[in-house]
C-alpha cells in the first residue's frame, strides 16, 4: 500500500486545493489582515519608530510575512476539522488507500495556500516601496525559512483540526500565534522594550526568524540568528509532527 | 415488482469482479465493544450470505453504527471476531478495505466538488483506469447526469444520498455498508434510494444496511436482525419474523388510501426535476409500494 502513498496523496491534495481555489475568499482573508496591518504600521505608526537606516516597510515586512502564515494555518485547521465532521473522512479511512495520505494532503495544501498568500503580501509591499537587493541565494534562503515555518505551524494546526470539538476551537489556537510577532523584533527594535518584555522578545522564536529574514533581505551578515531560527523551526516541526500523529492514530483507531 | 424475489435474484446476479473467498460475506461472532462504562455491543453473532441484503434494525443508540464502524475497520472491537469477505477486520484490515465500501450516516460526499468530481476522486483513489468514464456511467445509472457538473452543495438530500451510494459502487466491492441510508429524506427521495439499493443487490453485491425504519427493512431486506441493547434478539427472514406473532386473522376491511398514496397522487412522481432519461420507466420504478398487500 505504501506504493500508492504518493499517488493517493497527490489525488487528495488535488481535492483540498480545489477547496482553496473555490473559496478564494479564504486566501484573500488570509492576505488582507496582514496587508491592513502593513498599511497601518507603515503609514500611521511607522513614522514614530526609529529603525535606523532601513526604511520601515523593509524593516517590518518579515514580521508581516510571519503573521500571514499564522493566520493562514487557521484555515488548515478549519479544513481538516470540516473533513472530520462530514462522512468523507470515514469514507477515505475505509478505503484501501495510504491512510497518512489524507493528512499529508492537508499539509501540502496548507503549504501551497500560504505560498499564494505570501506572494500577494509581498506584491503589495513592493507597491508600498519595499525593495531588496538580495541575490537569488538569499531569496532562496528566505523562501526556505518561510516554508519551514509554515510546515512547523501547519503541523501545530493539524492537532486542533483533529481534536477540536467546535469550529471556533479548531481555529482559535492561531490567535496567540498571530500575536507573537508583536512582542518580538518584528515591528519595533527590542532594545526600546522594558526589561522582562525585552527578555521574552529576544528569546522567543519569532525574533530570530524575523532577524534572519531581515538580514537576508537587507544584505546584512545573518550571524548566529539563522541557526537559532532553524533550530526553532525544526524543533517545533518535530514536536508538532509527533503530537499530530499521535492525535491522528488515536482518531483513526 | 416491488418486493425483491430471492429466486429471481439468483438468476440475475452477476458475481463481483473482486477476488472472492468462500463462506458468508460477513461473519460476526461474540463481538463486544464498550465506550468506558457504556457497553454498546454485548456479544453480537451474525452471518450475512453473499449477494443478500441484510438489515440491521434498531432504535437510536442500539449499537448499529458501532457495528458498521467495526466491520469497516474504523473502530476496533474489544473482544470477538468479525470477518468480512473472509478477511479478519482486526488482522487483515487492508484486505477488508479492498473488499468493502462504506456509506456512513452523514452523506460521505465532498460538498465543494461537483458530483462528477466526487466520483472521479474515488475512482482515482481506487486506482482504476478511465475514472471519467466510470463517473459518467454512474451518473447515468443514478439519474444524476444533468446535475453532474454542479457542486454537491446545491444537491437535494436524495441526490446527495444517490451520489453517496454511487461512490460506494466504484471498484465493484463485494460488500457494501449503508448506515441509515434514508435518514432525513423525504418520501420520494427514500424510494429513489431504495431503488438504488435494490439495483446494487441485483448486481450480486452483499449489502448490510442499518435502519430504524421498519418499513425500510421490510421493503429491502432478505434477512432482518433486530439489534437491541447491544444484542441481536431476533434474526430471520421477514416471513420467519412474522411467525413469531400469532397468525393473522382474515378480516375484510375496506381499503383506505394511506397518506403516502395521497401524497404521491397529489405531488406526482416525476416532480423533482433532477432526473433525466427515461421518465416513464422512472415513474414506474418509484411507484408507491405501501398498497401491495
Amino acid at each position: 500500500m505504501a506504493t500508492h502513498f504518493f499517488a493517493d496523496t497527490a489525488v487528495l491534495t488535488g481535492r483540498t486545493m480545489r477547496h482553496v481555489t473555490r473559496s478564494l475568499d479564504t486566501i484573500i482573508t488570509t492576505a488582507i489582515t496582514p496587508i491592513a496591518m502593513m498599511l497601518l504600521f507603515v503609514y500611521v505608526f511607522g513614522g514614530a519608530i526609529d529603525t535606523g537606516a532601513v526604511s520601515y516597510v523593509n524593516y517590518m515586512l518579515p514580521g508581516i510575512l510571519l503573521i500571514t502564515i499564522a493566520s493562514g494555518i487557521a484555515y488548515t485547521a478549519f479544513r481538516l476539522f470540516t473533513d472530520m465532521q462530514g462522512g468523507i473522512f470515514d469514507r477515505f479511512q475505509s478505503m484501501p488507500i495510504a491512510r497518512s495520505g489524507v493528512l499529508w494532503a492537508h499539509v501540502l495544501t496548507s503549504l501551497l495556500a500560504n505560498v499564494i498568500s505570501l506572494v500577494l503580501v509581498v506584491g503589495v509591499a513592493l507597491i508600498m516601496g519595499f525593495r531588496s537587493g538580495a541575490g537569488v541565494l538569499a531569496w532562496l534562503a528566505v523562501a526556505g525559512i518561510l516554508i519551514l515555518f509554515t510546515l512547523a505551524l501547519t503541523w501545530i494546526a493539524v492537532i486542533p483540526g483533529l481534536t477540536a470539538k467546535s469550529v471556533d476551537g479548531a481555529s482559535a489556537f492561531s490567535y496567540p500565534l498571530i500575536f507573537l510577532p508583536f512582542i518580538s523584533s518584528a515591528f519595533v527594535p527590542t532594545d526600546t522594550m522594558p526589561g522582562p518584555v525585552r527578555a521574552f522578545a529576544e528569546h522567543q522564536p519569532v525574533t530570530s526568524i524575523v532577524n534572519t529574514i531581515r538580514d537576508l533581505l537587507t544584505q546584512q551578515p545573518v550571524g548566529t540568528d539563522i541557526w537559532t531560527a532553524l533550530a526553532w523551526c525544526v524543533g517545533i516541526l518535530i514536536v508538532a509532527y509527533i503530537f499530530a500523529n499521535i492525535s491522528y492514530r488515536r482518531r483513526i483507531s | 415488482m416491488t418486493l425483491r424475489q430471492p429466486c429471481m435474484l439468483a438468476v440475475m446476479s452477476i458475481p463481483p469482479t473482486t477476488n472472492q473467498v468462500q463462506g458468508p460475506a460477513i461473519h460476526v461472532q461474540g463481538l463486544e465493544k464498550s465506550y468506558k462504562e457504556l457497553r454498546v455491543l454485548r456479544g453480537v453473532d451474525l452471518d450475512v450470505a453473499r449477494g443478500s441484503i441484510f438489515a440491521l434494525l434498531g432504535s437510536n443508540g442500539a449499537g448499529k453504527t458501532t457495528m458498521v464502524k467495526i466491520l469497516s475497520t474504523l473502530l476496533k472491537a474489544d473482544t470477538g471476531t468479525a470477518r468480512v469477505n473472509g478477511f479478519d477486520v482486526a488482522t487483515q484490515a487492508a484486505d477488508v478495505r479492498e473488499s468493502i465500501s462504506l456509506t456512513g450516516q452523514f452523506a460521505a460526499v465532498d460538498e465543494i466538488l461537483s458530483g462528477r468530481e466526487n466520483l472521479i476522486l474515488v475512482a482515482r483513489l481506487r486506482h482504476l483506469k478511465d475514472p471519467g468514464a466510470i463517473a459518467d456511467d454512474l451518473l447515468r445509472r443514478f439519474w444524476l447526469t444533468e446535475a453532474g457538473t454542479r457542486r454537491v452543495a446545491t444537491y437535494s438530500g436524495g441526490m446527495r444520498r444517490r451520489l453517496d451510494i454511487a461512490m460506494s459502487l466504484i471498484g465493484n466491492p463485494p460488500v457494501i455498508f449503508l448506515d441509515e441510508p434514508t435518514a432525513g429524506l423525504d418520501p420520494q427521495a427514500r424510494i429513489e434510494v431504495w431503488q438504488a439499493i435494490k439495483e446494487l443487490a441485483e448486481g450480486g453485491t452483499t449489502v448490510l444496511l442499518t435502519t430504524q425504519y421498519l418499513d425500510e427493512a421490510e421493503q429491502l431486506a432478505d434477512r432482518i436482525a433486530i439489534l437491541h441493547q447491544g444484542r441481536i434478539i431476533v434474526n430471520g427472514t421477514l416471513a420467519e419474523l412474522k411467525q413469531l406473532l400469532p397468525p393473522a386473522k382474515v378480516e375484510y376491511v375496506e381499503k383506505q388510501p394511506s397518506l403516502e398514496d395521497v401524497f404521491f397522487a397529489v405531488v406526482g412522481h416525476g416532480g423533482e426535476g433532477d432526473k433525466d432519461g427515461d421518465a416513464d420507466k422512472g415513474s414506474q420504478d418509484r411507484k408507491p409500494t405501501s398498497n401491495r398487500k
